[in-house]
């Protein structure tokens, strides 16, 4: 809060209106009532308020491996980025890639759903709403002004709906993504 | 106990099995709640996951190839077999370690059928198991992930229908009835595969088959697996004003089906890449039928699609340089996949049997020739008469060189390749036109994979709560041979005569029928008999004693035998029986041997299932 503190002659008019408003208004009598026992609630939502310091939280690698050892198991994703394709002619890649892509794509099939974001089809002019959700959609260029804002979409998006990974023994090794494999 | 929550449907299939149920309590009338097990079944070591299929494959490991802890299943497990997706995976690579198609070898009449003889030729430090083991071992997984789901309502206290392939024959029958109680299942129906597709058309239509169907249709059912490829033909009939459908004909067990099929695809693309100079090793040929699969999905799938790329991706890990690429073309899949396994014949053509070379060791009768279209044609023409004697039934043309058909329902995952459908009904409706006869309409059916476990639910569920049925009672009449009494000259066999003990189309739970005709069997020493099946004589009735038959006529099955107790009598003496037959509630056929004399006493003649080295 930046603002000056009121003098004594605005504080009393303050006291006064909200001795009134407080047998009026229960809602308001409340947030007094919460204000006189937490110190930490203010009324009204400041414009920009700073973002509190957040811990950062790691994510889980067990997640991420069972993950990658499906798109290594399906798809041979591991063995492909690992390769140089320096040497290699585009023909070459390709045939590879499409195991790649076969198989990763049977990956995001059966144990992902995934959606568009925005289900209209990228080019067209989108409405974003006051409120909308910044973590779904991001604006980008001329970013001034005050919402709805309006625009083209660029690209959908893709938004996980739902997740059905394999559920693990409890001894199992996740940092095994491929075993190797010795024939006898 | 004896108001079983669910009406369950197994399909235990040569590739796959599903379970399927319906809630009882929850259906009314045409409107079926009906859903799917997702089975839990490890999809590599240390992950579970739950899918709808589980492949009938089982794998033997060695004690150090996995951690033990990596082979948990949800519930107390064998880890020394794994079944499932694992094993169709690990099978690949270890073939030596893997059983698959149980089911073929538990209908085989050559091999002893509860003799540990799987995985067929296996070092002899892997520890071997019986087909019917296998069989058990499959109906296991099942109950386990279905007592799992519903701890509660335990499998054993539900009613189940199991499905088995038309053609199987008694014995088969009656080893997949003992499976399925090995595990507990009291309140057991089996049914024929293709009857459970059409159930899962009715059930599908929700009565408005009623409307689809009329009197006098004959309703073809093509069911091409993954391994089998199984025919019926059931008739709409009319009783008190109301449809009935009955089954007329079964065809004879086929080993030819989808699998069939990727192979001949892959040995295509094999012999393509070995004329450029690139030889493929077993594995690689494993990942190229796997990728011809694909490929003629997709192929089947878009008209206009001239080829697809194949991969075979390499073993090791550079999998840039080491994979191998080639194309399927649409002129390749129409030569080798429709010419080769749907020709268009005339119906007049039958399948071609090269008589067989000396086998080494015992193998699974494969279908020689791969045409399904001839099979088709042959099964047609034999059941040319097949609804002569319905009753309240169209009679079909008296000139009908084959039974027509006027409605095709196609079934198996074969099927999803739409084109192939349209195929077989194109042949089948040029047959149709030769004659002058009506083509025969498409009936839709859904989720070509999935429909015997739906049909078999659905089943279950209207044999309890009342719906349509399918009525058919055996598939066969069935015979004893019994020796004629000649004089015996020196290199003649002596003849054989044909006591036919149970006639076509016996229904189960029947009153039982006996021949007049008396044997004498010895108390304590074991009687065989030699056991016959007929798919077309349809009049003969129980005593009948043919004295001579067509050669296509009659089928000679493994023997049935029986040891007279020797508790009540005298080792050595001599009784009059008879021998009585029943189609059991189950579905199974019985045989007992009663004495003429006395009242009370009877011996259960068993169907051999040992081979013919027993």
């Amino acid at each position: 809060m930046t603002t000056a503190a009121p003098s004594v002659f605005q504080r009393t008019l303050i006291a006064f209106g909200s001795f009134r408003r407080i047998f009026k208004d229960p809602d308001f009598a409340q947030a007094v009532a919460q204000l006189a026992t937490n110190e930490d609630i203010s009324l009204p939502a400041p414009v920009v308020a700073p973002a509190p310091a957040i811990p950062l939280a790691t994510a889980a690698p067990d997640a991420a491996l069972l993950l990658l050892g499906l798109l290594q198991r399906e798809g041979r994703l591991v063995d492909f980025l690992h390769e140089n394709i320096q040497s290699y002619s585009d023909q070459e890649v390709g045939a590879a890639a499409r195991v790649v892509h076969h198989g990763c794509q049977r990956v995001l099939h059966e144990y992902l759903t995934i959606t568009p974001v925005r289900d209209e089809p990228e080019g067209s002019r989108v409405t974003l709403q006051r409120g909308f959700d910044a973590s779904a959609i991001r604006p980008t260029g001329q970013v001034v002004g005050e919402p709805p804002f309006t625009g083209t979409l660029l690209h959908r998006g893709w938004r996980v709906a739902d997740t059905r990974l394999p559920q693990l023994t409890s001894t199992h090794d996740l940092r095994i993504l491929a075993a190797a494999e010795v024939e006898l | 106990m004896n108001h079983p929550r669910y009406a369950v449907g197994i399909d235990l299939g040569t590739t796959h099995c599903a379970l399927s149920y319906v809630d009882s309590e929850k259906s009314e009338g045409e409107q079926i709640v009906q859903a799917l097990l997702l089975i839990p079944q490890l999809v590599s070591p240390g992950a579970v996951e739950a899918r709808p299929l589980l492949p009938s494959f089982l794998y033997l490991p060695h004690r150090d190839e996995f951690r033990a802890g990596d082979l948990g299943l949800p519930w107390h497990t064998d880890t020394s077999r794994i079944g499932g997706e694992l094993a169709r995976q690990q099978g690949m690579t270890t073939p030596i370690r893997l059983i698959s198609s149980a089911k073929s070898w538990l209908c085989h009449p050559d091999i002893d059928r509860k003799a540990a003889c799987l995985p067929a030729g296996a070092p002899a430090e892997i520890p071997q198991i019986s087909p019917f083991d296998a069989s058990v071992q499959f109906l296991a997984h099942l109950r386990d992930a279905w007592n799992g789901l519903h701890p509660y309502a335990p499998l054993h206290q539900q009613a189940v229908t199991v499905t088995v392939p038309a053609s199987f024959d008694p014995a088969a029958r009656e080893l997949t009835a003992e499976a399925a109680r090995a595990i507990g299942i009291e309140q057991l129906v089996l049914l024929e595969e293709p009857q459970a597709a059409l159930y899962s058309w009715v059930n599908d239509t929700e009565g408005e088959w009623r409307q689809q169907v009329q009197v006098g249709d004959v309703i073809l059912v093509v069911d091409v697996g993954g391994g089998t490829t199984d025919l019926s033909l059931i008739a709409v009939t009319e009783n008190d004003g109301a449809l009935e459908l009955t089954r007329v004909a079964v065809g004879e067990h086929i080993l030819l089906g989808g699998d069939n099929m990727d192979l001949a695809l892959a040995y295509l693309l094999k012999n393509k890449l070995a004329h450029t100079g690139v030889e493929l090793d077993r594995w690689q040929v494993q990942a190229l039928t796997h990728g011809c699969r694909q490929a003629k999905e997709t192929l089947l799938a878009d008209a206009t699609l001239a080829q697809i790329p194949v991969v075979v991706p390499s073993r090791g890990s550079r999998l840039i340089g080491g994979s191998i690429r080639t194309e399927l073309t649409r002129a390749e899949i129409e030569a080798s996949l429709i010419e080769g396994f749907f020709p268009a014949v005339a119906a007049s053509a039958r399948p071609v049997n090269r008589p067989r070379g000396a086998l080494t060791k015992v193998g699974l009768p494969y279908a020689q020739d791969p045409a399904v279209t001839r099979h088709l044609a042959a099964f047609l023409a034999r059941q040319a008469g097949a609804t002569g004697d319905l009753a309240g039934f169209v009679a079909q043309h008296p000139d009908a060189s084959f039974l027509r058909p006027t409605a095709v329902l196609f079934n198996g995952g074969v099927f999803k390749a739409t084109p192939l459908q349209a195929r077989v009904l194109e042949v089948l409706n040029q047959w149709l036109a030769s004659e002058s006869a009506p083509a025969a309409r498409l009936l839709i059916a859904r989720d070509l994979d999935l429909a015997v476990a739906r049909g078999a639910a659905f089943h279950a569920h209207v044999r309890r709560h009342g719906g349509v049925r399918i009525r058919g009672g055996t598939s066969h009449s069935y015979y004893v041979g019994v020796e004629s009494a000649m004089p015996a000259i020196p290199g003649m066999e002596p003849e054989i005569q044909a006591l036919c003990v149970v006639p076509f189309g016996l229904e189960e739970g029947s009153p039982p029928v006996a021949p007049p005709q008396e044997f004498g069997l010895v108390v304590g020493e074991p009687v065989r008999f030699r056991f016959f099946g007929s798919s077309v004589r349809r009049e003969d009735q129980v005593g009948d004693l043919l004295e001579e038959w067509n050669a296509d006529e009659l089928d000679e099955m493994a023997e049935i035998q029986t040891t007279l107790s020797t508790t009540t009598r005298k080792p050595g003496e001599v009784v009059a029986v008879q021998l009585q037959a029943a189609v059991t509630e189950v579905g199974t056929l019985e045989l007992t041997a009663i004495p003429v004399d006395a009242g009370g006493e009877h011996w259960n003649v068993a169907f051999n299932t040992r081979g013919h080295q027993a």
